[in-house]
């Protein structure tokens, strides 16, 4: 047993030995099995948004440049990051030169050069043709090549954060030669190249089998000759994330295992059979509560939640939204739903590091006396059935989500606790697809927002928070004169908040938009237009057998597929 | 009888056009939409040009008789085309188009063909083959320990769903005996032995779970029809003129007895080719039915819209053949 265990020992002192010398052969450790139990539609990431989409496409058409696992940006197709500092960003802000690093093929053996970048500015910005990912491409007026090697995009504004266009999974190259056939209305009906595009990928497409299972094989074009180190690839959707966690936990058939929200307790039970490990990350998701600060009664019939309806008749007054937070144990709601893969948050931005701030860090704590001592000191006296009232309006909520096990099970603690602090509490759950729909003609899309609190996760893609804070400024109310198409579900709106909206988008220096970013976040968090609870992360595992992964949220989990390897 | 098919064919038309049109108008209604299950990192106007570009912007009626043309002069024409290679026109229609894949809903459908034919298509088969002789057995020997082990086991298939067993399968056969694969491969090709050993293996469980459940229904079907032939008087005067019994159950009792169950063989051949949505869901065998499951889920019209038409055409081609198959098993029926 010992002499094998020493032989072991040499082999993976060999094998490491191998890894690091860039002379190890491409293609030398045969094959990976990845399960997305959400399969594939299309591998054409502006057609799709799905996440799996993004994903599976990642390991074929890349980016310029990407984050890494801590959300810092890394080149990827280019030698360095432009910037102010290094002249690649204009002193005004509107203009970023992008220089392609020389020599990178097609895996048709075609140099990639600065026009297929252009050209896929071109194919996303075309106004027929439903590109999924244009927000990447917002205030862009021109993307232009000055050579082959050199691509100049001009914004409309000044942008702080001019790395929209060609930054990160959302927002790939594709080749030029073979999408331009496809502008605009054409572009969903090139089934051929929408399956199968030619990318600069570790991988190319070898067979596509739309909502099922992708092949892939290493490409032999690829920039680094001893990457990939799998010569083959199985990219298997369907079934369930149960069963997708089984497939790498228990039985061993797959390399890697993608989002696997179940059960903690059955996750950790899978994983002690020992064949693979349970690997967690924290991006920007958090899961809150979003409370109405309308009017959400029937009554009211087109004004309802709107804010020509009137105010809420409970929820604008502050001390019912903080008891309403202080009741809740958000480390509860984490260990019961989240496991690993959720922490307690008192803040709707928690993350990059630098965001995240530390003055609402009272709601970590649960506190059922504090909770009732501040109702009752705000005037909201119990009645005889236990819930509280004042001038006649009783604190009685109706509490809406997607139906989702663990967010029915958060939804049942939630009204707990609450009943506690003599809050009546009605739930409802609504299907993701209609939940999140936007059918103008349903009234249970969470942008009607027909109730009183409403929970859902929400993030944003990248590092930059700019986008996803201004959702809450009072342009974005959704109303049904804007077709109730706007992000501000709580219809918060404050000149304060609007006003440090405005400063973030004038400002470049990282650390003032780090203070700016901070200030709208607890000016949230004090006004009580959400009460956030859990920043989720992502969990996914993958077999002990598969090494070099490393958890990336902030971009494709496969960015860094070229390094997998067998272990 | 081939006035009466050409009349019933006639009248299949008018039908399927009407169930065309209902199950368009459901699809229409129901409150999920194609871009609900997009990550919310989308904004809600790109949301809304994404629904413009998918053609929800033009009334429902134009979307209809859109959807009429493709799938019943596009795709024809098209299927024509290959079979021929000859050319019709420009060659350049439109083909009815999934929204989640962008790709012709027609060649998504043959692409699933292969795997739901196997698995469901064999369940089906082993559940026939399984439950003639349990229905046989379990009515010559009505209330023998046989019947009643075989009325047991059929209410089990029958209530037990197909979710609890086929998970219960993989626990005990793939995770803890590390027989069979809990994910089927649908890429393998069977080329030699080894590999054709391998698409058993891949294919046992998901098999025999459906089968159980097919079994169960068509051995309670084959049980009641032999009890009723069995007390008939043309049995007991085979008897009493000296028939040897293997011959008076098998020859005289089986064939009559097969009548009504070859009817309900013959309707439930529809559901074969609708796949197992939870069984395929289950073993990821990946088929029609997880096709139609993704394409609800994710609010693609166009693709829920064909395959339910396909499975009404099936269901209604099925019915027809299953009146006809009853006049030529049984000479006492005549359709005049």
């Amino acid at each position: 047993m010992d002499y094998r265990r020493l032989f072991i020992g040499c082999a993976g002192g060999a094998v490491l030995a191998l890894a690091g010398s860039a002379n190890a052969e491409r293609g030398a450790d045969g094959h990976v099995n990845i399960i997305y139990w959400q399969a594939a539609s299309i591998l054409n990431p502006f057609l799709s948004g799905g996440t799996k989409d993004i994903e599976s496409s990642s390991m074929v058409i890349e980016p310029l440049a990407r984050y890494d696992q801590d959300g810092n940006m890394v080149p990827w197709l280019v030698d360095e990051i432009p910037t102010v500092a290094n002249g690649g960003v204009s002193e005004d802000l509107t203009t970023i030169t992008w220089a392609i690093t020389p020599g990178i093929l097609w895996s048709d053996g075609t140099p990639f050069t600065a026009h297929d970048v252009v050209f896929t500015a071109e194919y996303c910005m075309h106004p027929e043709g439903g590109c999924q990912q244009s927000t990447s491409y917002s205030d862009v007026t021109s993307v232009e090549a000055l050579d082959d090697l050199t691509v100049k995009v001009t914004f409309s504004t000044a942008k702080p954060f001019p790395y929209g266009p060609f930054v990160g999974a959302e927002s790939p190259i594709i080749q030029k030669a073979q999408f331009q056939d496809c502008l605009g209305a054409k572009a969903p009906e090139c089934t051929e190249q929408n399956f199968g595009p030619i990318g600069t990928g570790p991988f190319r497409v070898v067979e596509f089998r739309a909502n099922d299972v992708i092949s892939m094989e290493a490409n032999p074009n690829y920039r680094d000759p001893s990457k990939p180190h799998f010569a083959t690839l199985t990219f298997k959707g369907g079934g369930d994330a149960a069963a997708a966690a089984r497939s790498v936990l228990e039985t061993g058939e797959f390399d890697y295992a993608w989002n696997l929200q179940i059960d903690p307790a059955i996750l950790s039970q899978m994983e002690s059979a020992g064949k693979g490990t349970v690997i967690a990350a924290f991006g920007t998701a958090v899961e809150r509560l979003m409370v109405n600060l309308t009017n959400p009664s029937p009554d009211l019939g087109d004004q309802r939640s709107t804010v020509k309806g009137g105010p809420h008749p409970f929820l604008t007054d502050p001390a019912v939204r903080r008891a309403l937070s202080v009741a809740i144990d958000r480390n509860l709601l984490s260990e019961v739903g989240y496991g690993s893969a959720g922490k307690a948050t008192c803040n709707v931005l928690p993350a990059p590091a630098i965001y995240a701030s530390t003055a609402n860090d009272e709601c970590l704590v649960q506190d059922i006396d504090k909770a009732n001592q501040i109702l009752d000191e705000a005037g909201w006296a119990r009645g005889s059935d236990g819930v509280r009232a004042k001038d006649g309006v009783r604190l009685s909520i109706l509490y809406q989500t997607s139906t989702n096990a663990v967010r029915q099970d958060t939804q049942a603690l939630v009204k707990q606790w609450w009943g506690e602090i003599g809050v009546e509490t009605e739930l409802k759950n609504i299907d993701a697809s209609v939940f999140f729909g936007g059918d103008q003609s349903s009234p249970d899309t969470f942008q009607k927002f027909y109730a009183d609190i409403e929970m859902y996760t929400n993030l944003f893609s990248g590092t930059d928070p700019e986008t996803y804070m201004n959702n809450w400024t009072c342009d974005e109310i959704p109303s049904p004169d804007n077709n109730w198409l706007g992000n501000n579900m709580p219809r918060y709106c404050s000149s304060d908040y609007d006003a440090l909206a405005s400063e973030l988008g004038g400002t470049a220096d990282l650390a003032e938009r780090a203070r700016i970013a901070k200030a709208m976040n607890d000016l949230l968090m004090k006004d009580g237009a959400m009460i956030p609870l859990i920043h989720r992360g992502r969990v996914s595992s993958h077999s002990n057998a598969l090494g070099g992964v490393i958890l990336n949220t902030w971009d494709s989990e496969l960015w860094n597929v070229a390094d997998w390897h067998r272990q | 009888m081939l006035n009466y098919t050409i009349r019933r064919l006639l009248f299949t038309i008018p039908v399927l056009l009407f169930i065309s049109f209902i199950v368009f108008l459901l699809l229409d209604l129901a409150p999920n939409d194609p871009t609900g299950n997009l990550p919310l990192t989308i904004p809600p106007d790109v949301r809304e040009r994404i629904r413009q570009s998918l053609g929800l912007g033009e009334p429902i009626h134009v979307r209809y008789f859109l959807w009429c043309v493709q799938f019943f002069v596009n795709e024809p024409l098209n299927i024509l085309e290959q079979w021929t290679g000859l050319q019709f026109g420009s060659g350049d229609r439109l083909r009815v188009q999934s929204w989640a894949t962008r790709s012709p809903v027609v060649d998504l459908i043959v692409e699933r063909m292969p795997q739901t034919l196997w698995v469901v298509g064999m369940s089906y088969v082993v559940g026939i083959i399984i439950a003639i002789p349990i229905g046989v057995i379990s009515a010559y020997r009505q209330y023998s320990w046989f019947d009643q082990a075989g009325t047991f086991v059929s209410m089990v298939g029958f209530s037990v769903p197909t979710f609890f067993t086929g998970v219960l399968m993989i626990v005990v056969f793939s995770v803890h005996l590390d027989w069979f694969p809990s994910i089927y491969d649908t890429t393998h090709r069977v080329t030699d032995w080894q590999s054709f050993w391998f698409q058993v293996r891949q294919m046992i469980m998901p098999v025999s779970v459906l089968a159980l459940f097919n079994a169960a229904q068509i051995s309670r079907f084959m049980r009641a029809s032999m009890l009723d032939n069995l007390s008939q008087d043309y049995v007991r005067t085979a008897r009493a003129k000296g028939v040897r019994e293997p011959v008076v159950l098998l020859v005289h009792v089986l064939r009559n007895s097969l009548i009504p169950v070859v009817t309900v063989i013959a309707l439930g051949i529809p559901q074969v080719f609708g796949g197992a949505i939870i069984t395929e869901q289950v073993f990821k065998v990946n088929g029609l039915g997880q096709l139609l499951i993704i394409g609800i889920q994710g609010a693609d019209i166009p693709l829920v819209q064909t395959l339910t038409f396909i499975f009404a055409v099936l269901i209604v081609f099925f019915n027809l053949i299953a009146d006809l198959l009853y006049g030529i098993l049984d000479p006492r029926i005549r359709y005049e």
